[in-house]
């Protein structure tokens, strides 16, 4: 063992030596490569981590979201109908929503207004969302008004502005009273936006769905399993269209880690011709160039990855933030938490690493079997 | 120093970097717990249903709860206006119409 370890440790010098002979061509590859890996690294860390977040989130949201139908549209729901989906089996718990968008003309953006269940500010106050509070340079106090689409203008004293950590899901939030709401937008009496719905028996949530589905054909029912769902796919769509972005540098990376693997230069045969005829095994020359490989891609690899990570949680993924992120006129300020997936990385280092390890060995080992004066002729 | 110590000392930094990831990631989860559990506890309170990301339509705004023919609003041929709409997905119930709630299902 202790010999198998000197040897092999003479082979790394050897093979670390011949590197050194083509410093500028083996560094500019590992920059390279480096940059690919850390690309990679960097959308695949960050859509994961924004995955995971909205996931963990959203779990808490209603169990079913009750929406009524016509002509294809959202429509409100009349007085008479929560009381209908209340008397469907397995309902537990069943409350009207009210919320709506109101499209403020001075920030340009849109704001979601809506009326909490409990603890709803009193009439003629508002809470407002970081973001809101931000972009409006609104503090506790304040007042502020916004012109209704009935063209009358409605004053609000901001009572509380919601906490910075909840910036993700309620940036462009203004919570107020029931009675504010509906006059606010001219609401009518009895109707609401749509029904949140609790199910006693989580096992159920589907089967409820389809009864009221059945028993109210204009009901659209949307499980807490659907939205989660969208979620996944929201960013899955979004990772697929920056790997597609970065599929040209992949392929160009391709061409350029295969063009260095399988063409070897008349330098490189003359060594293995020099190495064969001093004495060399044909197995020598290979662990020599399987060392060189391996340390290249492993050298990229933590590179790669180790930066990606520090650009994505500490820097926000400030290269990528437009493509990953998107954008909107209100767009909410957060810091994600970072959730490394293992099968990720894993995958990540099988498709960067083995491929180019493996691509180094074939042709050398061509030139190995060939007889020394041969290779060193042609 | 042998290069070949060089080259292991280099790898080894380059491993206790990379598994230090992993141990900075689970402080800064340690330490955004807090601001979690107060935005659970938000989502819980509102019945909140979406993430604030994109704000510019109502089928960006909340994406799970948009209607089917949303984004094809003024005619069914439209164009899409925002440039979300080019890069988040449809809602799941939209192109995978058997995942639907009422979709082809019975009530039991």
């Amino acid at each position: 063992m202790k010999l198998w370890l000197a040897k092999q440790r003479y082979l790394i010098d050897f093979t670390l030596a011949s590197l050194a002979r083509r410093k500028t061509r083996n560094l500019g590859l590992l920059a390279v490569y480096t940059v690919l890996v850390f690309m990679l690294s960097s959308v695949t860390l960050y859509t994961h981590a924004l995955r995971q977040e909205a996931a963990r989130v959203l779990t808490a949201s209603p169990e079913v979201i009750v929406q009524r139908m016509v002509a294809g549209r959202h429509d409100l729901i009349p007085p008479g109908y929560i009381e209908k989906v209340g008397r469907i089996r397995g309902v537990q718990k069943i409350e009207g929503r009210l919320w709506g968008y109101y499209y403020d003309a001075v920030t340009k953006a849109n704001y979601t207004f809506m009326v909490p269940a409990e603890n709803a500010p009193v009439a003629g106050e508002i809470v407002v969302g970081p973001a809101l509070e931000r972009s409006r340079g609104l503090a506790k106090n304040n007042g502020i008004s916004f012109r209704s689409y009935s063209g009358k203008l409605h004053s609000f004293i901001v009572a509380d502005v919601l906490p910075q950590a909840s910036e993700l899901i309620s940036a462009d939030l203004v919570l107020m009273s029931e009675a504010s709401f509906r006059a606010f937008f001219d609401y009518p009496v009895g109707h609401y936006t749509d029904i949140a719905l609790s199910v006693a028996n989580p096992q159920e949530v589907r089967n409820v769905a389809l009864k009221l589905a059945a028993a109210l054909p204009d009901a659209r029912p949307i499980l807490r399993d659907e939205v989660l769902r969208t979620y996944a796919s929201i960013y899955d769509w979004r990772e697929g269209i920056v790997l597609a972005l970065l599929s040209a540098a992949i392929l160009a990376f391709g061409i350029l880690a295969w063009e260095k693997a399988s063409g070897l230069s008349a330098e490189e045969k003359r060594e293995i011709g020099i190495l064969k005829a001093i004495g060399w095994e044909t197995g020598d020359v290979i662990k020599m160039k399987f060392w060189e490989g391996l340390l290249i891609s492993l050298t990229a690899f933590l590179a790669g990855f180790v930066a990606a990570y520090v650009h994505v949680f500490h820097f926000a993924a400030a290269l990528f933030e437009p493509v990953l992120k998107g954008w909107a006129v209100l767009y909410p300020r957060f810091q994600l938490t970072p959730h490394i997936d293992g099968l990720q990385v894993a995958t990540l280092f099988f498709f960067t690493v083995v491929p180019y390890a493996a691509a180094v060995l074939v042709p050398i080992w061509k030139a190995a079997i060939t007889d020394p004066d041969s290779v060193m002729r042609s | 120093m042998r290069p070949v110590d060089r080259a292991i000392a280099v790898l080894v930094a380059g491993i206790g970097a990379f598994a230090l990831c992993f141990v900075d990631a689970a402080r800064l989860r340690a330490t955004a717990g807090p601001d979690e559990v107060e935005r659970t506890r938000l989502v819980a309170r509102l019945r909140l249903t979406d993430l604030a990301l994109f704000t510019e339509a109502r089928y960006t705004r909340h994406p799970s709860q948009a209607d089917l023919h949303s984004a094809f609003q003024d005619h069914p041929l439209a164009l899409e206006h925002f440039p979300t709409g080019s890069l988040i997905a449809p809602p799941g119930g939209l192109t995978d119409p058997s995942l639907r709630v009422g979709a082809g299902g019975k009530a039991p």
